[in-house]
């Protein structure tokens, strides 16, 4: 494979010329217990069922779904949280399973939970995930203030416990965590359910700033049809662990015919797209 | 050779970071851990107050209150180990940040080192302080101890402590709900099998064996040895510690990452476990 690496800050080598994702039959399933088969009985529920898809360096793609649909089971397969049962998956040429070090030096990702040590503040926290890339006290001492400060975090705010934050403020942290450590790959699972309006619109305006400023791939999973419309170059449609589309909007509409996305969800799976609630919902639903 | 050198920086960096977390946590929870120690101090009064309750000659009563004051502190020195090496898992899962860190470049090693790390500082603190107010609420003579060779005795049982400690870190893995307590298990086991308030020659042959192939048993003895005869460090109490330590730390470490392993094929390492 003839490729020009380019040096990511965390030193691992995004090879250039080779697609930033490429999912060829990614299969997972989960084991689930099944009651009515006896007490210890277990049936396997597929999560994902050959799901085959490429992104190009720098582009946003949004994969839209439904609760179970698999968006999760997705991202954290390609975060190496999760071990595949079949297929592949490569970031920037490296396999997703085989060569996890790479591949989680290229990776991070915001998830609907901010997730964070509730009692340190924004800094300690910020702090403490950067270590795990290699950024030492004098480069985090510089970067953190940079960092809260371009995604809006008030100054007077970085050293209260995360515990006294709003779950808007909080998302934003979690998104300074993700680009603290300039990943080439941004996975963003839902990261503005739950919040209230205004700060969805600001952490989706920042979603657009680090695409134009960073060379940044994101991989967007929603169920937030406008948001995947006014942030992707591509839409997917992943139900019941199937890719049935992935495309640009437009070619989406013309495809089946209809205006929205919302008709074209109902078109391509002869059901309604219902707004989901919580993302655990997904996890109960597909680990019971 | 830059490249291995920047491996090793990022590395130690990362084990730096599971320190330094470890450090705002025990800052932010300081008063949580005074209560704690006040508990520690109390049950630890009750072992020690036994050796009052012996009607002995006054020498011998003095030794039997040492010999019972080392092992408690060695229990409660124990228990920080476990307690902090165990959670690397249950903590992270409680706070919903397990899959952050999971899916950092860090390797397994140099995390559950860093959480080593910092059990056995804060261990020490704790155990020095436990063991001190202790004989002094006692009044315990040790004139001839040698603090040096304990302390040097315990930092180097440290490391196979830190390696049984991975062993068990799996478990909440494993078993989100129960899989912590397993470790206290560990913990109550590994100490009657080494004579923690009595000698091993006590306990029925087939414990004996057992107690061979246990740290602590060379932790208490050797222990026991320089606080109250004022031994130096004991080569014989040396060498065991240092095999079981080279055998526990990569037996830990496999059995982690193979605990590990079975989280990401069947999807618990996650929050909700």
């Amino acid at each position: 494979m003839s490729s020009l690496a380019v040096s990511t800050s965390s030193g691992t080598s995004s090879r250039t010329g080779v697609p930033a994702v490429e999912v060829r039959d990614l299969r997972k399933e989960f084991r689930r217990r099944d009651r009515r088969a006896g007490r210890f009985a277990r049936r396997r529920m597929p999560a994902l069922k050959g799901v085959s898809f490429t992104m190009e360096r720098g582009e946003c793609v949004a994969i839209l779904g439904q609760n179970g649909s698999g968006k999760s089971t997705l991202v954290r397969l390609l975060s190496t949280l999760l071990i595949h049962d079949g297929g592949e998956a490569r970031i920037f040429g490296h396999d997703a399973f085989r060569e996890t070090r790479a591949v989680q030096r290229l990776v991070n990702r915001v998830s609907v939970e901010a997730s964070f040590f509730k009692k340190m503040s924004a800094s300690e926290n910020l702090s403490y995930a950067a270590r795990f890339y290699g950024l030492g006290p004098a480069q985090t001492r510089v970067k953190i203030p940079e960092i809260l400060e371009r995604v809006g975090f008030p100054a007077d705010r970085r050293n209260e416990s995360m515990e006294n934050l709003s779950r808007g403020m909080q998302q934003k942290v979690a998104l300074a965590r993700a680009l603290l450590t300039s990943p080439v790959l941004l996975l963003l699972d839902e990261p503005t359910t739950g919040l209230d309006p205004r700060s969805k619109l600001e952490v989706q305006e920042f979603i657009k700033a680090v695409r134009l400023e960073h060379d940044a791939t994101i991989l967007l999973c929603t169920h937030d049809m406008a948001e995947a419309e006014s942030l992707a170059d591509r839409i997917g449609l992943l139900d019941r662990g199937e890719l049935l589309f992935l495309e640009p909007v437009d070619a989406v509409k013309r495809r089946y015919g209809v205006e929205t996305l919302e008709e074209a969800f109902f078109a391509a799976t002869g059901r309604e797209f219902e707004a989901e609630g919580d993302e655990d919902d997904e996890i109960r639903e597909v680990f019971g | 050779m830059t490249a291995l050198a920047a491996t090793v920086r990022s590395e130690l960096i990362g084990l730096g970071g599971i320190v330094e977390r470890n450090v705002y946590l025990t800052k932010r929870y300081f008063l949580w851990d005074l209560a704690f120690m006040v508990w520690t101090i109390a049950n630890t009064l009750t072992i020690v107050f036994i050796a009052r309750a012996v009607h002995v000659p006054a020498a011998e009563e003095n030794v039997l209150a040492t010999s019972l004051l080392v092992g408690a502190v060695i229990w409660a020195f124990l228990g920080i180990i476990f307690e902090f090496v165990t959670e690397t898992v249950a903590w992270e899962r409680w706070e919903g940040t397990i899959e952050y860190t999971f899916m950092a470049p860090l390797s397994r090693s140099m995390h559950l080192f860093g959480m080593g790390a910092f059990a056995v500082l804060y261990g020490l603190i704790r155990a020095t302080i436990l063991f001190f107010v202790v004989a002094a609420f006692i009044g315990v003579h040790m004139p001839d101890a040698n603090f040096g060779a304990a302390l040097a005795l315990i930092v180097i049982a440290s490391f196979s402590f830190i390696g049984i400690g991975m062993m068990t870190s799996v478990l909440p893995l494993i078993s989100p709900e129960k899989g912590a307590q397993l470790g206290f298990v560990m913990q109550g086991m590994m100490l009657v099998v080494s004579g923690v308030y009595y000698p091993v020659s006590v306990m029925p042959h087939w414990m004996q064996a057992i107690a061979k192939i246990s740290p602590a048993t060379y932790a208490l003895r050797g222990d026991r040895a320089s606080i109250i005869h004022g031994a130096g460090l004991a080569w014989a109490d040396v060498w065991p510690l240092l095999i079981i330590a080279v055998v526990a730390i990569p037996l830990g470490l496999a059995i982690f990452k193979r605990g590990e392993r079975y989280a990401k094929q069947h999807g618990k390492l996650k929050r909700s476990g």
